[in-house]
C-alpha cells in the first residue's frame, strides 16, 4: 500500500468501500506521514488519538455489511476555532490553552455522521486574527513549498495540511478570506461559503456577521463534497438559511452546455493592484476561460477602495464584544483567583492574549465607544451595504467575478508581522465576499519562483453550484500538474 | 420643612423588571425557565454560560409574550425589531455582555414603545417609554464567612421584559398603587407568576426640581419602593433647603435601615458600546400584531360591575389582586350570589392574607380556603341557617382546617343536641353501672345516691343526656340488677 496520503476524496471512500484497503491502513498512513513532515511545516495544535479506533469501527462495519456513510473513512483536519467534543480547542491562544469543548460544532457533528474522521486541530492565527499564521501561540506554521515563507493565513494549517498531504480535506473559517488566503498561498482549493449556507454553531466567533466555515481541499471537487455534507439549516444558529430546495452541490454540469452565455466580469481595481507575477498569471488564465468559450470584460468595483477599512472596523467591533468572554472563570487556564479583586483578576487573565488580539481588541472598543460610534461603526456598515449593492448590480450583468486571490506572492516569514497596515492589505481582495456575503473560491493557477499563485472566482449569493462547476471547467483546462512539495 | 422645599416638583420614573417566568425556556437556549430550588448550576448549557463557539437561538414565545405586555399597556409595536449587545465586564455574566434591546442612531429597537396604563380610583395616566426583551445575568452567592463569592448561572439568561415608564409619578403611593395595577396586567396575561421571589423587580429615578436623577436599585418588594421613595423625596428636599447640591448617583436601598445609600456616581458611567446583535437576525413583528390577550383588569372590572353588579370598589379590590378576582368568580359559579361573595371575600378573607416577598397579598398555602368554602358560607347566611358572626368564626376556623362549613355546623349541632334517645341512653347507663359497682349497688338501698350515677351519665354525655328520662331508665334498671 503505497502512498495512500495522495488520494481524494472519492478515491479514499471508494478504496475503502471496496476493500482495496482500510480506513485503518489510511489512517495508519496519514498518521506516519503527520509524525514525519508535520514537525516540518508545524501545522497540527492537536492530534486526535482515538483516530485509529474510529478507523477500525469503519473497517468492522464495513465487514459486517453494515452501509456506512458518503464520507466513511476520509481524514478530516479542523482549524483550532471549531469546537470538537472531547478534543481540545484552543484558538491558538493561551486563553484557551486547557479547554476542552463539551459539544461538538454543528459542521463537526454533520462529518461524522457520514464516517468522516477527525484526524486533528490544525494551526491558526491566535483567534483568527491574521493572514500569515505567524500569531499562533503554538508557534508558527511554514509555507510547504518554501519552509521560509508564510502559508498565509488565518486557516494557515489547514491549508498547508492539505498541500502536505496530511489529511483528505480541512475545515477553515473565513472572516475576511482566512480561507482563501492560506489556499492561494500553499496551492489547494478554499472555499468560503454564502453567508447563512453553513452553520457557525462551534466555530469560535471572532466577527459573526462575516464569517463562514469553508473546506479546503486539493481539488474542487473534494471541497464540493464536504461543502454537500456541511451546508444547509441549523436550529442552533439563527442566522443559517434553508436551502433545501436550492440543489447547491448536484453534480451535473448542464448548466454550462451555453458557455457563451457566461459572462465573467474581471474586476480592474483588484486585478491592476496586484503586483506584476501574479496579474501576468492572472492573465494567463483569463485567456484559459476565454479559449473556453466563456466571454470576459473588464468591470469595476469602485467602492472597492473602501473596504478594508470597513472590514477592519466592523471586525475589530465584533471581536472585542466576543472576546469577552474569555475571562478565565468558567474555563481557560489554571490562574487561582484567590485574594484577586474582579478587575484584577480579568485583566491578570486577560493579558495572555497575544499581541495582534490585543491590537483588536483594543481598536474595536474604541469604534464602537460612545461618540465614536457613528463616526467609525456605524460608517462602516453603510459602506458594507454600498459595497453589497454595487456587487449585486455586477451581478445582473456577470455570472462570476475575477481577482487575484491575493495581490502578492507568498513572502518570507517575518516579513510584514511588525507592520499591522501592510498586513492588512493583504486581505484587500477576500474581504469583498465577506462583507458582501456571498460565495467566494480560490483556485490554484500557477508558480512565480516556485511560490504559488491563486485565482479568486466569486459569484452572487446562493450561485455555488455555478460558482464551482465554472472553477472546475478551469481547474481541468489549466491543470497546474506541478507534484506536490517534496517534505 | 419650608413651603419653598414643598412645593419643589418631584419626578419619578418606573423601570420594571418582569422574568416571563411561564415560558418553558430561557430566552435563547433549551434550558428551563424554573431555575428555581435547582441544584447550583445545573441548570446551564453551552449557551447560557457562553462557552466558545455556542450561539444564541431566539425564543420567539418571548417575543409573543413581550408583545402581549406592550399590548396590554398600549404600545405601538414596531414592524421589525433588533437585539442589541450592552457590553460590560461582570462575574455573573457569562459573556461579559447581556444581550438586550438598545435605541440608538434612529434605529428603534424595542418590542412596545410609548404606551400608558390608567391606575388608581381616578383613573391617572402613567406613559411607558419602552418595553423591550433581555436576559437576566447569573447569580452572586455569598457563603457565610468566606471573602469569595460564588456564582451560580441557574438564572443565565432567563427571559426579562423590561418595562420603562416616562416621569410622570409626582407621589410615592402612586407609585405603589401603579405597581399593584402593573402586577394585576402582567398576572392577567398569565406570563408571570409574581409570587416568586425576584419574578418582578422595580428600579426608580427621581428627581426634584432641577435637581440631578437619582437612581434607586435594590429595592427588594414593591412596597419598599414606596418607603424608598419617600426617603429619598425627604433627603433630596432636605439637601435643597440647605443649598447641598444633588449628584446624579445611584442609590441601593438598605432594607435594614430603611434609607437609601450612594452606590456609585455617575460621573464614571460606564460606556456599553452597545451595537446590533449580529447572530440574531430582525425579527418581524408585524405577523405579531394579532397574538389575542387575555382579558385584562379593567376589561374584567367593567365585566364584575355590569355583569355581576357590584360596586365599582368592590371589583378595583378583586382585580387588584388575580387571586380574589379568580376567587370570586370559581365561587360565583358554585353558586350564584355575587354580591355576597364578593362582600365576604374582600371584608373577610383578605384580611388573612399575608404580604409575599415582593409586597404583594397572596393567598398563602397555609391558608386552607378555596371557591367551595365560600360559596357554602354565602349560602348558608343567605339561607339564615347561621347568622354573621357565626359565619366569620367559621371562616376563622376554616382557613387554619380546611373543614367544609356544612361539616362545621353539622358537628356543632350535634355537639349541642340533647339526647333524648333512650337506646343511646341505656348504653351509657350499662357503661356508668359497670365502672360504678360500688355506687350502683348503694344506690339500691339509698335512692338519693341515683344523683352520683345521674352526675356521671351527665359527664360522659357531656351535659347533653335528657336528665328526666335518664333518672326514669336509672331506677328502672337499678330496679332489674339483681
Amino acid at each position: 500500500m503505497s502512498n495512500l496520503y495522495t488520494l481524494n476524496v472519492d478515491q479514499v471512500v471508494n478504496g475503502i468501500k471496496n476493500g482495496e484497503f482500510t480506513s485503518e491502513e489510511y489512517v495508519s498512513q496519514i498518521i506516519e506521514r503527520i509524525k514525519k513532515v508535520d514537525k516540518k511545516i508545524n501545522s497540527f495544535i492537536t492530534i486526535n488519538d482515538y483516530a485509529l479506533v474510529q478507523a477500525q469501527q469503519i473497517d468492522k462495519k464495513i465487514r459486517s455489511g453494515i452501509t456506512v456513510g458518503s464520507l466513511a473513512g476520509i481524514v478530516v483536519g479542523v482549524k483550532d476555532n471549531i469546537s470538537t467534543a472531547g478534543l481540545k480547542t484552543t484558538c491558538a491562544s493561551k486563553m484557551l490553552s486547557d479547554y476542552v469543548p463539551p459539544y461538538d460544532a454543528t459542521v463537526i457533528k454533520r462529518l461524522k455522521d457520514k464516517g468522516a474522521i477527525i484526524i486533528g486541530k490544525l494551526n491558526l492565527d491566535e483567534f483568527a486574527m491574521g493572514s500569515t499564521t505567524e500569531w499562533s501561540s503554538y508557534g508558527l506554521t511554514r509555507n510547504p513549498w518554501n519552509l521560509d515563507y508564510v502559508c498565509g493565513g488565518s486557516s494557515g494549517g489547514s491549508a498547508a495540511s492539505i498541500a502536505a498531504q496530511l489529511c483528505t480535506a480541512s475545515l477553515g473559517s473565513d472572516t475576511g478570506g482566512s480561507v482563501r488566503c492560506p489556499s492561494s498561498f500553499c496551492s489547494v482549493v478554499g472555499f468560503k461559503p454564502t453567508y447563512g449556507l453553513v452553520s457557525r454553531y462551534g466555530l469560535v466567533s471572532y466577527s459573526n456577521s462575516l464569517e463562514q466555515i469553508g473546506p479546503i481541499g486539493r481539488t474542487i471537487s473534494d471541497v464540493k463534497k464536504i461543502m454537500e455534507v456541511i451546508s444547509g439549516k441549523d436550529t442552533n444558529d439563527n442566522t443559517t438559511i434553508d436551502t433545501k430546495n436550492n440543489n447547491i452541490f448536484n453534480n451535473n454540469h448542464s448548466d454550462l452546455e451555453q458557455k457563451n452565455s457566461q459572462k465573467i466580469g474581471l474586476l480592474k481595481e483588484l486585478i491592476n493592484g496586484a503586483d506584476e507575477p501574479v496579474y501576468q498569471c492572472i492573465y494567463s488564465a483569463i485567456d484559459k476561460f476565454n479559449e473556453f468559450g466563456f466571454t470576459s470584460e473588464e468591470s469595476s468595483l469602485k467602492s472597492s477602495e473602501y473596504a478594508l477599512a470597513s472590514y477592519y472596523t466592523i471586525a475589530t467591533a465584533e471581536a472585542s464584544s466576543n472576546l469577552a468572554r474569555f475571562d478565565n472563570i468558567r474555563y481557560g487556564f489554571e490562574l487561582n483567583p484567590d485574594d484577586y479583586e474582579w478587575n484584577t483578576y480579568f485583566s491578570k487573565a486577560r493579558g495572555n492574549f497575544g499581541d495582534e488580539v490585543k491590537r483588536r481588541i483594543i481598536v474595536g472598543s474604541f469604534v464602537l465607544s460612545s461618540g465614536y460610534y457613528g463616526k467609525y461603526y456605524l460608517k462602516a456598515q453603510r459602506v458594507k451595504d454600498l459595497i453589497k449593492h454595487e456587487l449585486k448590480n455586477l451581478f445582473k450583468k456577470y455570472d462570476l467575478l475575477l481577482s487575484p486571490t491575493v495581490p502578492v506572492l507568498p513572502f518570507k516569514i517575518g516579513e510584514k508581522i511588525d507592520d499591522p497596515l501592510k498586513m492588512y492589505l493583504i486581505d484587500i481582495n477576500t474581504v469583498l465576499a465577506n462583507l458582501a456575503g456571498i460565495p467566494a473560491i480560490s483556485i490554484p493557477i500557477g508558480f512565480k519562483n516556485g511560490l504559488p499563485i491563486g485565482l479568486q472566482i466569486m459569484a452572487d449569493e446562493f450561485q455555488e453550484k455555478k460558482l464551482l462547476d465554472i472553477a472546475e471547467v478551469l481547474e481541468k483546462s489549466i491543470n497546474i500538474n506541478t507534484p506536490y512539495p517534496d517534505l | 420643612m419650608t413651603s419653598s422645599s414643598s412645593s419643589l416638583p418631584v419626578k419619578i420614573g418606573l423601570e420594571i423588571h418582569c422574568q416571563l417566568t411561564q415560558l418553558n425556556t430561557k430566552l435563547f437556549c433549551s434550558c428551563y425557565c424554573n431555575y428555581r430550588e435547582k441544584e447550583i448550576n445545573s441548570n446551564i448549557c453551552p449557551i447560557c454560560i457562553g462557552l466558545p463557539g455556542s450561539l444564541p437561538v431566539l425564543n420567539k414565545k418571548a417575543v409573543e409574550f413581550a408583545i402581549m405586555i406592550s399590548k396590554a399597556l398600549d404600545c405601538k409595536i414596531p414592524e421589525l425589531t433588533v437585539f442589541s449587545r450592552k457590553n460590560y465586564f461582570y462575574p455573573d455574566l457569562p459573556k461579559n455582555f447581556q444581550i438586550t434591546q438598545y435605541d440608538s442612531y434612529g434605529t428603534s429597537t424595542s418590542i412596545g414603545k410609548e404606551g400608558s396604563v390608567k391606575y388608581g380610583e381616578n383613573d391617572k395616566l402613567a406613559r411607558i417609554r419602552r418595553i423591550q426583551l433581555e436576559e437576566d445575568p447569573g447569580r452572586l452567592v455569598y457563603e457565610n464567612g468566606r471573602m469569595q463569592a460564588l456564582i451560580d448561572y441557574n438564572r443565565a439568561g432567563v427571559a426579562l421584559v423590561e418595562i420603562v415608564t416616562e416621569p410622570d409619578f409626582t407621589d410615592p403611593k402612586d407609585v405603589r398603587i401603579f405597581l399593584n395595577k402593573m402586577t394585576s396586567i402582567l398576572e392577567h396575561l398569565n406570563i408571570c407568576n409574581t409570587n416568586l421571589e425576584g419574578s418582578l423587580r422595580c428600579d426608580a429615578n427621581i428627581s426634584i426640581g432641577n435637581g440631578k436623577k437619582v437612581e434607586i436599585k435594590n429595592v427588594g418588594s414593591f412596597s419598599d419602593i414606596e418607603k424608598a421613595l419617600t426617603y429619598e423625596i425627604t433627603r433630596q428636599k432636605t439637601m435643597t433647603v440647605h443649598d447641598i447640591e444633588i449628584k446624579a448617583e445611584t442609590r441601593h436601598w438598605d432594607d435594614k435601615r430603611k434609607i437609601t445609600k450612594q452606590a456609585r456616581s455617575k460621573e464614571e458611567e460606564e460606556d456599553y458600546r452597545y451595537f446590533p446583535e449580529p447572530d440574531i437576525p430582525k425579527i418581524l413583528l408585524e405577523n405579531l400584531y394579532l397574538i389575542k390577550t387575555p382579558e385584562l383588569p379593567d376589561e374584567r372590572k367593567f365585566r364584575f360591575i355590569n355583569d355581576y353588579g357590584l360596586s365599582e370598589h368592590v371589583s378595583q379590590v378583586l382585580i387588584d389582586n388575580k387571586d380574589l378576582a379568580d376567587l370570586f368568580e370559581s365561587a360565583t359559579k358554585i353558586y350564584h350570589s355575587p354580591k355576597s361573595i364578593s362582600n365576604w371575600i374582600v371584608s373577610d378573607i383578605l384580611a388573612f392574607m399575608e404580604y409575599d416577598s415582593s409586597g404583594k397579598k397572596t393567598i398563602t398555602d397555609e391558608m386552607k380556603i378555596d371557591a367551595k368554602h365560600i360559596a357554602e358560607i354565602a349560602k348558608l347566611v343567605d339561607d339564615n341557617t347561621i347568622n354573621r358572626s357565626t359565619a366569620k368564626s367559621i371562616i376563622s376556623r376554616i382557613i387554619k382546617t380546611g373543614e367544609l362549613p356544612s361539616d362545621i355546623i353539622k358537628k356543632e349541632k350535634q355537639a349541642t343536641t340533647i339526647i333524648n334517645d333512650e337506646k343511646i341512653l341505656l348504653e351509657s347507663i350499662d357503661r356508668i353501672f359497670k365502672e360504678e359497682k360500688k355506687a350502683m349497688l348503694d344506690a339500691k338501698q339509698n335512692p338519693t345516691a341515683i344523683n352520683f350515677l345521674l352526675g356521671k351519665i351527665m359527664r360522659l354525655t357531656k351535659g347533653r343526656a335528657d336528665p328526666k328520662i335518664t333518672t326514669i331508665l336509672l331506677k328502672k334498671k337499678l330496679d332489674e340488677e339483681v
